[in-house]
């Protein structure tokens, strides 16, 4: 185990020796990963912003109206049941006086209302559904379990545009994923052409190592070092990149929803978020490294 | 320790090496390998150890028959075996002690064991002043004893050198020399490629003649 240890430790501190020889050479190479890295980052951080609006602000109400005999006692009841359900952050009532009262003051009906001998208009319930069952699936579903009420004669609900988000989000997930896989397979060939410029320049001593007996493992694994700190290098760099992007334009953004009264925001990036860079361009360095060795290393045959 | 059964070599480019070459070679034995120039001593050296593969007939070395030795158990292999070559073979960019290191830190052997090992060889080749020195820094001849130290560093039972003192003046030829029959004393098996006649006769071991890729009784 100790011994594992130190093997590993060595081929790290001989793969930082390495790359901290020739800083410029290694600062360009992070620096084009760190390019590859923040265009996905990016849009990954924008659909996960978006999304969040999604689920907060655009929860959409559902009006339901009951039949015109039904008591007001009966359609409280009913939203005393309402409020047991889940999925349901409020139900208020709405009482046929009231809706009478509010038209009266705000429509252009006020006086072919005011004509009428008595109040057209039905008790109503307006719900709030809840942000975690507001996709368009689950309204749909509340509508139907209220429909099916014997006292209700309409459920009102706006779902086309959430739909229209759905599918908004649909497809900048679908493009974060496009992107992200294209640079990716960029990031990979990248690090592995690094890689194998850097196994061309050692071949001596990669021939000599293995004319003592080193191992294909033990060749390898300072590549895979480099390799791996090549990626991590680019997304510490990508994710100040994203960083210094989203500061940049978060003021003008946050001001631009804010005048169409939406409460977007522009996340930061978090420390999540700085973990899965890391995470991702550490397995892709990692991974051009381990192709560019099991290619190039083997070709390598000591000749004496 | 090595036996070589009718063995032919044919490089790629059509050229044979060696034809129907047999010989013994015991356990604790100090073997030259004579002739001349392309005689096909180096060859003898490559097929001893896994560089080359024979055409026909076996190679069997430290007990495997090396026509099993699979690519993956090569490393294992030639850790049991100490190589000095030709033309050296150090790392220019290193110091005598990480060159002379070298199999050991492959071989995974601790640090301290290391540090003795490494300069107990330079010792028996007379350089342990040199430890820090890089290669291009030492004659050629230095450069060849420390090959020399790289190969005895780790202790392998078997010893395998292609003109260890091809650069030597005689009066260092004759302290390798020393040197290797010590290993020999202390029962190391070595088997030595050496045009230097004076010195081989001078040995009193066993010859290997080559002529023309043949072994001439
Ligand atoms: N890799 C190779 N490809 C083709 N031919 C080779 C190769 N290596 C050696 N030969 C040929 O095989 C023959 C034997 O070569 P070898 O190196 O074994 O000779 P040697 O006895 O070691 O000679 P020297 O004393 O000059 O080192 C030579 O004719 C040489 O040209
Ligand atoms: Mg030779």
């Amino acid at each position: 185990m100790i011994g594992w240890l130190s093997r590993h430790l060595q081929a790290l501190v001989f793969a930082l020796g390495r790359l901290a020889r020739a800083p410029v050479a290694t600062l360009f190479t992070a620096v084009v990963i760190a390019i590859a890295l923040a265009l996905p980052a990016g849009f990954l951080l924008l659909t996960h912003s978006v999304r969040d609006v999604a689920g907060n602000a655009t929860t959409v109400d559902l009006t339901v109206y009951f039949k015109r005999e039904v008591p007001l006692e009966s359609v409280q009841q009913l939203a005393a049941h309402l409020r047991q359900r889940n999925g349901i952050e409020s139900v208020a009532v709405i009482t046929a006086d009231d809706a009478l009262a509010l038209m009266r003051k705000d429509s252009s009906l006020a006086e072919a209302l005011g004509a009428l001998p008595d109040n057209p208009l039905p008790h109503a319930l307006s719900i709030h559904p809840a942000a975690d069952a507001s996709s368009s699936t689950s309204l749909g579903a509340l509508r139907q379990y209220l429909t099916a009420w014997p006292e209700v004669e309409l459920v009102q609900l706006d779902s086309d545009w959430v739909r229209r988000l759905d599918a908004i989000l649909l497809l900048m997930q679908r493009i974060t994923l496009g992107i992200g896989t294209l640079l990716g397979i960029g990031v990979l060939a990248v690090i592995g052409n690094t890689i194998r410029l850097e196994i061309n320049g050692r071949r001596q001593e990669i021939e000599i190592t293995q004319l003592v007996g080193g191992s294909a493992a033990f060749v390898r694994r300072p590549f895979l070092y480099t390799g791996a700190l090549y990626g991590l290098l680019g997304s510490l760099l990508a994710a100040g990149i994203v960083q210094t992007a989203g500061a940049l334009v978060a003021g003008p953004v946050n001001q631009l929803a804010r005048s169409y009264g939406s409460q977007f925001a522009l996340q930061p990036l978090g420390v999540q978020g700085l973990g899965l860079m890391l995470g991702v361009g550490g397995v892709l360095g990692l991974a051009g490294a381990w192709l560019a060795a099991a290619r190039h290393i083997s070709r390598l045959q000591p000749r004496a | 320790m090595i036996r070589f059964d009718r063995v032919y070599k044919r490089y790629p480019n059509g050229r044979e090496a060696l034809s129907s070459v047999s010989f013994d070679i015991a356990a604790g034995e100090m073997v030259f390998l004579t002739g001349r120039s392309g005689a096909g001593k180096s060859s003898v050296l490559r097929l001893i150890t896994l560089l080359e593969r024979p055409t026909r007939g076996l190679v069997n070395v430290l007990g495997h028959d090396t026509q099993r030795v699979g690519v993956s158990k090569v490393p294992a292999f030639r850790r049991q075996v100490g190589m000095v070559f030709q033309d050296h073979r150090l790392l220019g960019e290193r110091s005598v002690f990480d060159n002379v290191a070298l199999p050991l830190v492959v071989a995974h052997t601790p640090l301290r064991e290391t540090d003795k090992r490494v300069r107990a060889a330079l010792d028996q080749v007379g350089l342990l002043d040199r430890i820090q020195a890089l290669p291009g820094e030492l004659s050629v001849g230095e450069q060849q004893r420390i090959g020399i130290a790289r190969a005895i560093a780790p202790r392998p039972a078997l010893i395998v050198a292609d003109e260890p003192t091809g650069n030597l003046d005689p009066q260092l030829s004759r302290e390798i020399l020393g040197l290797f029959c010590r290993l020999r004393d202390a029962g190391s098996t070595l088997v030595i490629a050496s045009h230097d006649m004076a010195l081989v006769n001078e040995s009193g071991a066993r010859q290997i003649h080559l002529d023309g890729g043949r072994v001439i009784p």
